[in-house]
């Protein structure tokens, strides 16, 4: 396996784009799975998010520029929980998930990002990379700032929120 | 992870994961595992650089069947339970692709059980990724061969079946599988680890993914606390890979065992190599 190394510049960079990539993936599959099952209101915020982490991804690639990445597939990312920090977990999405709860998996999303990135500032050995991860720390809690706020528009889901008198799949 | 490929030629370009899949949106209920093992199998093809038109995927049926639809790869989707043979004859009379055969527990351990059994012996190149949610999902929840005895969630066994649930990595050990492994949809860059050195593995290999049902199993969403990789590492030793399985609970994962029988090479001499040589054998 060929880590690539987070704490080198090249590195770092490549972590940082793996990031909003994934996350631009998971989001995009979130919508199509609210798509599918015709909740609208979640679909369109994940659609949002996806297209939020696009431009998020081509700041990054205009910081890249032309210099050379390192070539790592996906799977070889030493990611501190095993996948990228900003992609919430398949299993947590649910085909009656509210808003609300579609916008705290976002914010816990941005919280994993936010302390990546703080690891690195922390610990990173190369002063410039140490420095673009404490300005890419900043960023991301800017982002749980801005989302938190995007939260406040909706209330917290109800007791009884996934109670389905008529659910598409029913036990026979 | 290892980059030989005993089949499947190389693409020239770097593609990413997302290359593989195609434009069909799956249907699956939102927190399916199968979302991850999707994701897995992309990540693994990409990170082996496998052209996506060398690699046949070939299902049966059930929820997890549905895969090959959702790839940018060739695709059969084919009967109940008849994956295997499918995948057997593929790979058979064209060996220079890569062939992955994925489907659920009940496709592949009760309508396709024998079949199971005779491709682990058989041993032909191929790797099978069976989606395990311990429940028949399509057809609204009622138990597979790997639900646990006391399961009386569904109308047909309100008591739960009363009868062992099939152990499918010991089945796999004991019949002669060559790479045997567990991963778990709540880690898809392991899975998708796991997964690219199962293809990259001569012979049958063999990956059992844990893959929530969120619908008919919700409980099974705790499965990710569970989980956790094998104290031991995978042994070419079926004796040694035997006895890690005495104390094995379902949640280990990780590569169990890498065996070193050779793949099955039929023997093709004097056989019609042509559809009309075919057809002159069965003229009446």
């Amino acid at each position: 396996m060929n880590a690539i190394d987070v704490t080198e510049r090249p590195g770092f960079l490549a972590y940082a784009l793996a990031i909003e990539n994934e996350a631009v993936e998971r989001y995009t599959t979130f919508a199509e799975q609210m798509d599918v099952t015709n909740n609208r209101e979640a679909a369109e915020l994940f659609r949002e998010m996806a297209r939020l982490e696009t431009l998020h991804a081509k700041e990054i690639e205009a910081r890249i520029g032309g210099q050379t990445l390192p070539e790592g597939a996906s799977c070889e990312y030493a990611w501190p929980d095993g996948e990228s920090p900003e992609a919430p977990d398949f299993s947590d999405t649910h085909y009656l998930m509210t808003p609300y709860q579609a916008l705290t998996l976002v914010l816990e999303a941005e919280q994993r990002a936010v302390e990546f990135f703080e690891t690195i500032e922390r610990a990173g050995t190369d002063e410039a990379v140490r420095k673009m991860a404490a300005e890419f720390a900043k960023e991301e809690r800017e982002h749980v700032r801005r989302v938190r706020q995007w939260r406040e528009r909706y209330p917290p889901p109800e007791r009884d929120w996934d109670d389905d008198p008529d659910p598409p799949n029913q036990a026979e | 992870m290892e980059r030989v490929v005993t089949s499947g030629a190389a693409t020239e370009v770097t593609l990413k994961p997302k290359d593989y899949k195609s434009d069909i949106k799956p249907v699956w209920c939102p927190g399916c595992g199968d979302f991850s093992v999707l994701a897995a199998i992309t990540r693994a093809l990409a990170a082996l650089k496998v052209a996506p038109e060398n690699v046949a995927v070939i299902s049966g049926i059930g929820c997890s069947s549905r895969i090959p639809a959702y790839l940018d790869t060739y695709g059969f989707h084919g009967a109940h339970g008849r994956a295997l043979p499918l995948a057997t004859g593929l790979k058979i009379s064209r060996p220079d692709l890569c062939v992955l055969v994925a489907g659920g527990d009940g496709d592949g351990f009760s309508i396709g059980g024998n079949h199971f059994l005779q491709v682990c012996r058989r041993n032909v190149d191929i790797t099978y990724i069976v989606m395990d949610n311990q429940v028949y999902g399509m057809t609204k929840g009622q138990a597979s061969p790997t639900t646990e005895p006391d399961w009386d969630r569904s109308k047909l066994t309100p008591h739960g079946t009363r009868i062992n649930a099939f152990y499918p990595l010991v089945v796999a050990l004991a019949s002669g599988a060559n790479f045997i492994a567990r991963a778990s949809s709540s880690d898809p860059n392991g899975a998708a680890k796991v997964i690219g050195e199962a293809i990259g593995h001569p012979g049958f290999s063999f990956v059992q993914v844990l893959s929530p049902c969120v619908t008919f199993r919700p409980e099974q969403r705790d499965w990710k606390k569970i989980v956790r990789p094998a104290p031991i590492e995978a042994t070419t030793d079926p004796a040694a890979a035997a006895r890690r399985l005495m104390t094995d609970d379902n949640f280990y994962l990780g590569v169990l065992y890498k065996g070193n029988r050779a793949p099955f090479e039929p023997d093709s001499a004097g056989q019609p190599s042509t559809e009309q040589e075919l057809e002159e054998e069965f003229k009446v």
